[in-house]
């Protein structure tokens, strides 16, 4: 069975936003919500380095283990997955996740959190997928389902942010970085070999 | 070469091979003895910055991003792990226990025990003891904190509980439910608790007479009565308790829900801890309120106890405002003295406030000259 896996290649990341962009229109995402976001660290110092960041779709997630009413699914694909039908808005999982991706929208009658959104690797909810408008409108367009891959990562001008099977992605990333042949961009290899 | 010089040659060849073969595989140990220090290369230039960047990362730098959101910047926050990790362990696993251990050892007291009954038949007469705005105020905050209790725990464990009885969607609604009277009924509870400290401190400052009550042990195992005034040691105590503790609940409440409402903390109130409203504080003020209501609760369950079933005669005087002389001798003998001095005991039959009928007596019989 195939694991899902974003992976965002630092040394292509050229911070253009357009995975952003393309998750923001596709999905036509709250206001105020952005489920992916580039990060660019060391900005504007040499050797600035930037990721394209989202929900990571963790093994054992930490947002399915705080939540209170147990909203959080993991498909077979390894894809987390939430249902905004139960969610209550309580913030746990915002509070949990250390990667950021769950926000809320201000909404509702008292101006509380309104249903939590996160990044949903283009699959909709946890429930049966039916293409409907209905579903759209809750979890945004389901891709997987249409057998498509996540926009965000089919959009990459510089194919830094790769989404799929974790092998075949680890395979990808593997070569590249083996074509590149420059070893200290080889993460850990200075502390390896090099290092005290 | 003569064959004598070629046979010396090999013999000493020989030993020296020898004796290398045992001397050299121990040449390691002069690391020891030199320090690893003599042998390291300098290492300084060595470190790759990009493996320890990317371990920094994971410590939580911050950087930019052109998505506005609190914290957008921060790609990889640690706190959540540690919070989750005690919220799970300690504060859903354990704690919890604390009110069902208070409720067994209420139910063993009260079997072995039994109820604290007054040792005088009542005679009628009685004290007044809490005013109408106290009774409003102590009711408004009793019923807020049981409406609270329930809810939050419901939040806190009902995942566990409720969702094998009532099903995910059925949880859900009750949940949802939870949370919003959770959050609309907080601040109500907060204006208790901060009428009830301004109204009550003045009973509850400690004094010399609470230290013989605390080494009778409020008389709680001997049957004793020991000293008290208007409010016995055990009272202050839970007084206190209720400042201290109901402060910090309303503060870390007030803190986790204000941004979804969408209130920022003002300016003058940026000193006070947990005010930053970022997630590490949240994550804080989420741990602070869970693990002192949890506790507060299960003492809480005492005073209920106490104040219904356990003493006779008490109840009454948060329900009515009025206390029963036999209770006021029996549980605060230094206040009944005191009030007794001042004329403030009402007699059976007299509905009046005792000072009213006292000028009343008092007026009478200069009517009657007249």
């Amino acid at each position: 069975m195939a694991r899902m896996k974003f992976l965002c290649d630092a040394e292509r990341c050229i911070e253009c936003n357009g995975c952003v962009t393309a998750c923001k229109n596709e999905h036509e995402v709250p206001w105020g919500v952005n489920r992916r976001r580039v990060v660019t660290l060391d900005d504007g110092k040499p050797g600035e380095k930037s990721i394209s960041v989202a929900c990571m779709h963790c093994t054992d997630a930490p947002c399915q283990a705080v939540c209170p009413v147990d909203c959080f699914t993991t498909t077979d694909d390894g894809i987390v997955l939430h249902d905004k039908g139960l969610c209550i808005g309580c913030g746990y999982c915002f509070y949990a996740c250390p990667f950021g991706a769950p926000q809320y929208p201000q909404q509702s009658s008292f101006g509380a959190r309104g249903k939590m959104d996160k990044c949903t690797f283009c699959a909709g909810g946890p429930e049966e997928a039916d293409l409907s408008d209905a579903e759209y409108e809750k979890y945004g367009r389901n891709r997987i389902a249409e057998g498509k891959l996540p926009l965000c990562a089919e959009m990459c001008s510089t194919r830094a942010l790769i989404a799929g099977d974790g092998d075949e992605i680890a395979d990808i990333y593997r070569e590249r970085v083996l074509r590149r042949g420059g070893r200290p961009q080889t993460w850990g290899w200075d502390t390896a070999y090099t290092e005290g | 070469m003569s064959p004598a010089r070629k046979r010396r040659l090999t013999t000493y060849g020989l030993l020296a091979i020898l004796g290398l073969a045992f001397i050299l595989p121990l040449g390691g140990y002069s690391v020891h003895f030199l320090g690893a220090d003599a042998l390291a290369q300098d290492a300084g230039s060595a470190v790759n910055p990009r493996s320890n960047y990317w371990r920094a990362v994971a410590d939580g730098v911050n950087g930019y991003t052109a998505v506005t959101g609190q914290e957008a910047g921060v790609l990889i926050a640690p706190g959540g792990t540690r919070w989750q990790a005690l919220r799970e362990g300690t504060i859903a696993r354990y704690l919890p226990w604390g009110m069902v251990g208070m409720f067994v050892i209420i139910l063993l007291y009260h079997l072995i025990h039994g109820r604290n009954r007054l040792d005088e038949p009542r005679s009628g007469r009685r004290i007044k003891r809490w005013s109408w705005l106290d009774r409003t105020v102590h009711w408004i905050t009793a019923i807020s904190f049981i409406i609270l209790a329930v809810t939050g725990l419901s939040m806190l464990i009902g995942r566990t509980l409720l969702i094998p009885l009532l099903g995910k969607a059925g949880f859900a609604t009750w949940a949802q439910v939870s949370i919003t009277v959770h959050n609309v009924i907080g601040p109500v509870f907060t204006v208790g608790i901060i009428l009830m400290i301004v109204l009550w401190i003045w009973y509850n400052i400690p004094n010399a007479t609470d230290l013989k009550w605390f080494k009778q042990g409020g008389g709680l195992l001997t049957r004793s009565h020991p000293p008290a005034g208007r409010m016995n040691g055990g009272e202050k105590i839970w007084f206190w308790l209720v400042a201290v503790a109901g402060l910090a609940v309303c503060l870390t409440g007030l803190i986790m829900v204000a941004p979804a409402y969408g209130i920022a903390i003002p300016a003058w109130a940026e000193f006070l801890p947990f005010t930053e409203g970022s997630r590490v504080q949240m994550q804080q003020a989420n741990m602070v309120h869970a693990v002192v209501s949890l506790v507060w609760a299960a003492i809480a369950l005492g005073h209920i106890y106490i104040g219904t079933a356990g003493t006779e005669g008490a109840f009454e005087g948060m329900a009515t405002g009025y206390v029963s002389t036999e209770w006021a001798k029996q549980h605060h003998d230094q206040w009944y003295e005191e009030l007794q001095a001042k004329g403030k005991i009402i007699e059976p039959g007299e509905s009046h406030s005792p000072s009213r009928s006292a000028n009343q007596a008092r007026s009478r019989p200069a009517t009657a000259s007249r």
